[in-house]
């Protein structure tokens, strides 16, 4: 499962623009509940559970997520973007894994 | 008192344990299909008052739900808030809760005025037909909230 994360970010705005971030992760996120259909055994919980996105080291959106949110976990929210910079991303899972990302934009 | 001790001289103990034990099952039996849902969706409203830290009034959130979802395994939902995102006036948090889940927590999202515009899109998993909630809580300490229902086809909590 150690795929990239997908982020869609336009690579250039408007200063004052509101852009639409959409990002996913391919994860299975076990949601902890399921049975191993051999052995009658509880597979354990493994899931992303938190979602960070900053703009220039500036926390903007985070998201706590438990396991009623759907495999492979896709966000879309909007940001605000006054000047260029760096969007950072990061997707924590339950073993404490940290997977970052990042994206640039171009503001005129 | 009478039937228990009666048990006890006429059966082993264990065959009273499994007695008692069959007793309890049936009585969960019995109460579950009724009281399920209604038990989650007290176990959700607890849950989003400890979160919010109060009741929620109706309104200010929208939610963008299928009436029926075929797959309960993704479900995509859109949360928007009416709010300016402003610097003094913005939606703190918003919590997600779908009543007929195992648990009924589903994701919470901070936000800040950074976002300027107060709207979310994702999937959900829902177990079966329910209410899912979305409760916003803005930077002034005001509660908004809004309900929807969906109707599940398939289940998506595996099993």
């Amino acid at each position: 499962m150690a795929k990239k994360p997908r982020i869609k970010v336009p690579k250039k705005a408007k200063a004052g623009q509101i852009i639409q971030i959409k990002t996913l992760y391919a994860h299975n996120m076990e949601t902890g509940l399921r049975k191993d259909k051999k052995t009658g055994k509880i597979i354990p919980r493994m899931i992303i559970n938190n979602f960070v996105c900053s703009f220039n080291g500036k926390e903007i959106f985070s998201a706590t997520i438990h396991p009623a949110v759907a495999a492979n976990p896709y966000f879309a929210f909007f940001a605000k973007v006054t000047e260029s910079g760096t969007f950072d991303f990061a997707w924590t899972d339950d073993a404490g894994k940290k997977v970052p990302a990042q994206a640039k934009i171009t503001v005129s | 008192m009478s039937v228990f001790m009666k048990t006890n001289t006429a059966l082993g103990r264990r065959q009273v344990l499994q007695a008692v034990g069959a007793g309890a099952v049936a009585l969960v039996g019995s109460g579950f299909a009724s009281n399920d849902a209604m038990a989650s969706a007290d176990a959700a409203s607890k849950y989003l008052m400890k979160m919010a830290g109060g009741a929620a009034k109706e309104g200010k959130v929208t939610l963008k739900l299928p009436e029926i979802a075929e797959n309960g395994a993704t479900v995509p939902i859109t949360i928007s808030v009416d709010s300016p995102m402003t610097d003094s006036n913005y939606v703190k948090f918003v919590h997600v809760v779908a009543e007929g889940n195992p648990n009924p927590e589903v994701v919470t999202f901070s936000m800040s005025p950074g976002m300027g515009k107060a709207e979310v899109s994702t999937r959900l998993r829902l177990s079966k037909t329910q209410n899912v909630r979305a409760v916003a809580v803005m930077s002034d300490g005001s509660i908004y909230g809004s309900t929807k229902q969906v109707k599940v086809t398939i289940g998506g909590c595996g099993g």
